[in-house]
């Protein structure tokens, strides 16, 4: 029998993003003994890769700005599938938890008298994000981090949850392994948050980095849990596309809102062709208007016209482009271009996007001062994930409870540049916060069953025992490759059928992969540990795509491209029956007239 | 256009290791990165490295190319000639876990010695106000990635090894972020001189050579912090001064 | 927590580097070397300091380390007179070598500590830098500072003297050089780290600050300026000699001074 470690906890947080960060800083507040663990190091999460900005309505910019048309600009990017308690809540109290970033020493970018500059983005009325230049995620992920090692909580560093474990059900707790030591550990929690992510590397081309592979929504599924809203994936418009091997690198939106326009290889600007009805009044319906607006917000002006289409939601732009390189307008390595050399001076680009301007110059030698960028779409955000509770935060399972990329709701459809991490403090702090009431209400027991203990341990190492058997790296390549072609920005039935087809096979093979080498810090087992993650998770994308039969925001069928108003009345839940994945649709409860009215005067 | 390239990567572990000699395809447009990974899918599945953004921006795939301490998603293989023997090696002032990757908890657990930011109080509106123009110095600090590449170039950490009295170049910039925070109320000038040990620094900036950030690390981190405490601890007339102030008031 | 690192099992000068690492020390060794022995001969031989044109009455170029001419001044003192220079030279010695870049430059060039980023020490834990003695005394930099600039007004007072060929307004190629020395002197005190520090670099919140604004304009001047701080350390080093040697070859009649007006 292999030897692993127990710690006893009250609150076990996965994940150190935002999200998870948070949820433990308010556990640990609440008095709640907190444990955090990560796949990787204390403050590399994704999080820290976020650029833009932090979407919440301080009105510090445009004194127009309230919670209220946060609100609606939400719902309206969700395509009104988000939750809307959720929507609500986070739009109240997205400006009060920046502002509490600050009180922990975060130090946002200026206005001239002194409070937090907010800049504009896609989908946002007004000027919302705060920001520093474009390392928005760095500064807040350094703030929590700064935060909770001053606070009674305990932190494993490159520790992966491999299972949850279920006791009379309830969760009671989740195996870990260390990635240093290549040890076992057993963490018997009364309550555990998943703050996971997201799961971009189900995709080749991704802006995520290894480590998401939707290990917490396939977790929580495979103990019970509902997971919501999976065929809803984000695909940036702009990611890197050259040099292959950095393809799929987030190119932050940013470019666009500080002025950044796309273009053909014809040089046209061809989003005006793609404004959708919805938005049309939204829009500029000139390119003068589009630059008029450009320069009134650069002179730090209110703005008197109406916004570039550059800045439409990231589903439309997304699409956009996809189009423009299928019918041959695209760059030369199947991209479009991304300007900001010809509209703004060289020194505010390396002022205002000193990382973007690194990354290019160290990356493809390309000066962005002087030259267009190549950007095409990459995966990027997952809408989807456990279904929660939006005051608690709570799962369908008790003491289950999720947070930030892992949940689902508040961005329905389509979720905003920059209301992920406002969503990572306000539902994280909630999540600290209901996990906390719940084990003070219930004092649960936290014992875990040790023969599933045992199993589990023996899953993880069974890749040891075979020898000269499929290589994991392959074999993850070979399923990202298939999710790219068949469930990628264009869906249709025949494909997606086809691709929960291949996921059965893929199954069966990702069981039998071989490893070689030790347990300690060995890549190889770690990836054989997480294929199992990205099959789940990727036949619950296929399964949700192939019942939306219609076109919304993340998720498009090229063979029902429109809106079906009878599917705008439910969402799709993924549940567990009998060991298997099925697919359910969830009637939406009506919005609250009050709400109703916010939406609609728009 | 693809070619082979020599590389010498260290595999093993803190008791001892060697450099082994890998033949690789390297293709237009790789970083030193992407060479170990497909190090990795096809030739040693089981060779350790940290990464994650591949952009620069998380500080995790820290190593020493031909020496020289780099962030390995950054460094682009057309900088080598094609014929080139490229050695890759971990962290030389950190205890080695396995081939790339070092123990660096060390860090972690001087952070924690650091007081955390404490806020003046809030202006009678309720806001606190800081100019651009003040938190410039304190942003350019905190763009730090923790890659720790200028702990491990420090040769008071690599050669000397005073990890237990010296807290290195990144957490200087850390407490310098603090110290030089407009809104800031708490004072380390004690800790710097004392656990911190800012004298054991002797300004010879390899820190500064090798920052990712480009930040000017002991330009504007460590002489401004030095220069404090020479106001607290080494200037008489600084501490005349204080005295009669003090009493007067 | 001490443990041993990798690097601590690496010999003097052990690196897998491959480029000329060792180049920059050694130039700088050398130029210090040169400098030193130079200096020590010229500020021992007590004459030839001064230069005018034939027939003057009183000299037009002085050289910097002779200046100011205690001896001069004050004629009756007659510790003035045995070795002038040493009651001038000690005190631009201790500025450089407490100034934060000198430091740096003989720390890594003469005392391998160390001689170039990632290359070997061969030394165990047996070190304090900064932190004892007598590195330690290094922290009394600005006194030397606050000296020093009663100096650089001497500096250019002999100036001006340098135009002023026995009452008439004139330049020679001495004059040039003497207003170089003078220049780069002055920009190498003014970009100091110390005279960052002092004139706003204490300041943490600039809007809340006693003349917050000016004094934000002059940090960010000197900020500037101390960028290059390196640059004039050097810079004024190479002059400063190279002036001594001017004078001195002028006065010795090895070398006429050119007279433009
Ligand atoms: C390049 C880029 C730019 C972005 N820019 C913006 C932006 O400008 N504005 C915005 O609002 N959003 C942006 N986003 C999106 C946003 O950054 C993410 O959605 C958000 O950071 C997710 O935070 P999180 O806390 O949910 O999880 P993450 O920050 O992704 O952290 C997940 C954590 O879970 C851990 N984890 C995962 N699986 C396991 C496991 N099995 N066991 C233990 N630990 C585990 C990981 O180690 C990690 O610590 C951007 C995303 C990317 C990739
Ligand atoms: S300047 Fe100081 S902190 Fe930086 S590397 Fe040199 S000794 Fe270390
Ligand atoms: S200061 Fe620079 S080199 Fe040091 S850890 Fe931070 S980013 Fe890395
Ligand atoms: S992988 Fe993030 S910095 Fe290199
Ligand atoms: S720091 Fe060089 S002269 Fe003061």
């Amino acid at each position: 029998m292999t030897n692993y470690a127990t710690h006893d906890t009250d609150v076990l947080v996965i994940g150190a993003g935002g999200a998870g960060l948070r949820a433990a800083i308010e556990s640990a507040a609440q008095g709640m003994k907190t444990a955090v663990v990560m796949k990787t190091l204390l403050g590399k999460a994704h999080t820290v890769m976020a650029e833009g900005g932090a979407a919440a309505a301080l009105a510090t910019v445009d004194p127009r700005d309230s919670w209220k048309t946060h609100f609606r600009d939400t719902m309206k990017g969700g395509k009104m599938m988000n939750d809307v308690r959720m929507a609500e809540i986070h739009a109240k109290e997205a400006p009060d938890r920046i502002l509490e970033l600050e009180e922990w020493g975060a130090v946002f970018d200026r206005t001239p008298d002194g409070r937090i500059l907010q800049r504009n983005f896609g989908g946002h009325t007004y000027p919302r994000l705060a920001h520093v230049g474009d390392r928005t995620g760095l500064e807040m992920i350094r703030t929590l981090q700064d935060k909770l090692v001053h606070m009674p909580a305990e932190i494993f560093m490159e520790t992966t949850v491999t299972h949850l474990f279920k006791t009379g059900g309830r969760v009671t707790g989740a195996l870990a392994y260390s990635r240093d030591k290549g040890e076992f550990h057993l963490f018997r929690a009364k309550a555990i948050v998943i703050c996971t992510g997201g799961l971009g590397k189900a995709y080749t081309i991704t802006s995520n980095s290894w480590e998401y592979t939707g290990d917490g929504h396939s977790l929580a599924w495979e103990i019970g849990a509902d997971l919501m809203d999976m065929e809803f994936l984000q695909f940036h418009p702009t990611g890197m596309v050259w040099p292959l091997s950095v393809r799929g690198t987030l190119v932050t939106e940013g470019v666009r809102g500080d002025g950044g326009v796309l273009k053909n290889n014809k040089g046209e600007r061809f989003l005006f062709n793609y404004i959708p009805e919805a938005f049309k009044n939204d829009v500029a319906a000139s390119e003068e208007e589009a630059v008029q607006w450009v320069r009134e917000v650069v002179a730090g002006k209110q703005a008197t016209v109406r916004r570039p289409p550059e800045l439409l939601t990231r589903d439309v732009v997304a699409r956009a482009i996809l189009n423009e390189v299928r019918e041959g307008r695209g760059s030369p390595h199947g991209g479009v271009f991304l300007d900001i050399a010809t509209q703004r001076k060289a020194e505010d680009i390396k002022r205002k996007l000193p990382s973007m301007y690194h990354q290019f110059v160290k990356l493809a030698n390309v000066d962005i001062t002087k030259e267009a960028m190549e950007v095409g779409p990459t995966a990027h955000y997952i809408m989807g994930g456990v279904k929660v509770h939006p005051e608690t935060a709570m799962s369908t399972i008790p003491g289950l409870f999720a947070a930030g990329e892992a949940s689902a709701g508040l961005n329905g459809a389509n979720r905003l540049g920059g209301n992920s991490l406002s969503d990572l403090l306000v539902f994280g702090r909630r999540a600290g916060l209901g996990a906390a009431q719940y084990v003070r209400k219930n004092n649960p027991a936290a014992d875990v069953n040790r023969a599933d203990v045992e199993a589990a341990i023996a899953h993880n190492l069974s890749f040891f025992e075979r020898k000269d058997a499929e290589c994991p790296y392959a074999l993850q390549r070979e399923i990202q490759d298939m999710m790219g072609d068949l469930v990628g920005i264009m869906r249709t039935e025949d494909e997606l059928t086809r691709a929960l087809n291949a996921l059965d096979k893929f199954e069966a093979r990702a069981k039998k992969v071989s490893v070689s080498g030790g347990r300690v810090y060995n890549p190889g087992w770690h990836v054989a540990m997480d294929l199992r993650h990205i099959v789940q998770i990727s036949r619950s994308i296929a399964l949700a795509a192939r019942e939306r039969k219609e076109s919304r925001g993340g998720h498009a069928r090229s063979d029902f491209p429109n809106y079906d108003p009878k599917l705008a009345k439910v969402n799709l839940l993924i549940k567990k029956a009998e060991g298997r994945m099925q697919v359910v649709q969830q009637p939406r409860t009506e919005m609250p007239p009050e709400l109703k009215t916010l939406v609609e005067e728009a | 256009m693809s070619n082979k390239m020599h590389l010498k990567v260290f595999r093993g572990d803190n008791s001892g290791g060697e450099l082994r000699d890998y033949q690789v395809e390297v293709d237009e447009g790789m970083v030193v990165l992407d060479v170990v990974h497909r190090l990795q899918a096809t030739q040693a599945p089981d060779l350790s490295c940290r990464w994650n953004c591949k952009a620069g921006k998380c500080g995790s795939c820290s190593a020493e190319v031909n020496g020289k301490p780099r962030l390995m998603c950054m460094m682009r293989m057309d900088l080598f000639k094609p014929d080139e023997i490229i050695t890759i090696q971990p962290l030389q002032a950190f205890p080695i876990v396995r081939d790339l990757v070092t123990d660096v908890s060390w860090n972690f657990e001087v952070n924690k010695k650091i007081p955390p930011f404490k806020p003046k109080p809030k202006n009678p509106d309720g806001t606190w106000r800081m100019m651009q123009y003040e938190v410039d110095r304190v942003q350019e600090f905190r763009k730090c990635l923790e890659c720790y590449l200028c702990q491990n170039v420090c040769h008071v950490l690599r050669n000397h090894g005073k990890h237990d009295v010296f807290f290195g170049p990144r957490f200087m910039v850390r407490l310098a972020g603090l110290e030089m925070h407009p809104l800031d109320d708490a004072d380390r000038v004690k800790l710097m001189r004392e656990a911190a040990g800012i004298g054991y620094c002797n300004i010879t900036k390899c820190c500064t050579e090798v920052c990712p950030e480009d930040i000017r690390i002991t330009d504007n981190a460590i002489i401004p912090l030095k220069e404090r405490v020479a106001d607290r601890y080494y200037d008489p007339l600084a501490m005349l001064f204080r005295a009669i102030r003090g009493k007067n008031r | 927590m001490a443990f041993t690192t990798p690097a601590m099992r690496h010999r003097l000068g052990e690196t897998t580097r491959r480029d000329g690492w060792w180049i920059n020390p050694a130039a700088m060794a050398l130029t210090f070397l040169v400098f030193v022995v130079y200096a020590a001969w010229a500020a021992i031989q007590s004459k030839y300091y001064t230069y005018g044109p034939p027939g003057a009455e009183h000299y037009t170029y002085i050289s910097p380390f002779y200046s100011p001419p205690f001896q001069e001044y004050f004629p009756k003192v007659a510790a003035f007179k045995f070795f002038p220079a040493f009651w001038v030279v000690w005190l631009p010695i201790a500025f450089r070598l407490t100034c934060y870049y000198g430091r740096k430059a003989y720390y890594r060039s003469i005392m391998l500590s160390p001689s170039a980023c990632s290359v070997g020490k061969g030394a165990g834990r047996g070190y304090n830098g900064e932190s004892a003695l007598p590195w330690i005394l290094n922290n009394l930099h600005r006194y030397f500072l606050y000296l020093i600039v009663v100096l650089v007004i001497f500096h250019w007072f002999h100036f001006f003297q340098a135009f002023n060929f026995d009452g008439r307004f004139g330049m020679g190629v001495g004059s040039l050089v003497i207003a170089a020395d003078t220049i780069l002197l002055s920009l190498y005190v003014a970009s100091c780290h110390s005279v960052r520090h002092l004139i706003g670099g204490s300041v943490d919140c600039f809007s809340c600050a006693r003349a917050g604004e000016a004094r934000l304009k002059a940090w960010e001047g000197v900020s500037w300026l101390n960028q290059y701080h390196n640059l004039f350390f050097w810079a004024s080093l190479i002059t400063v000699g190279f002036a001594d040697l001017y004078i001195r070859l002028c006065a010795m009649s090895i070398w006429t001074d050119v007279r433009f007006f």
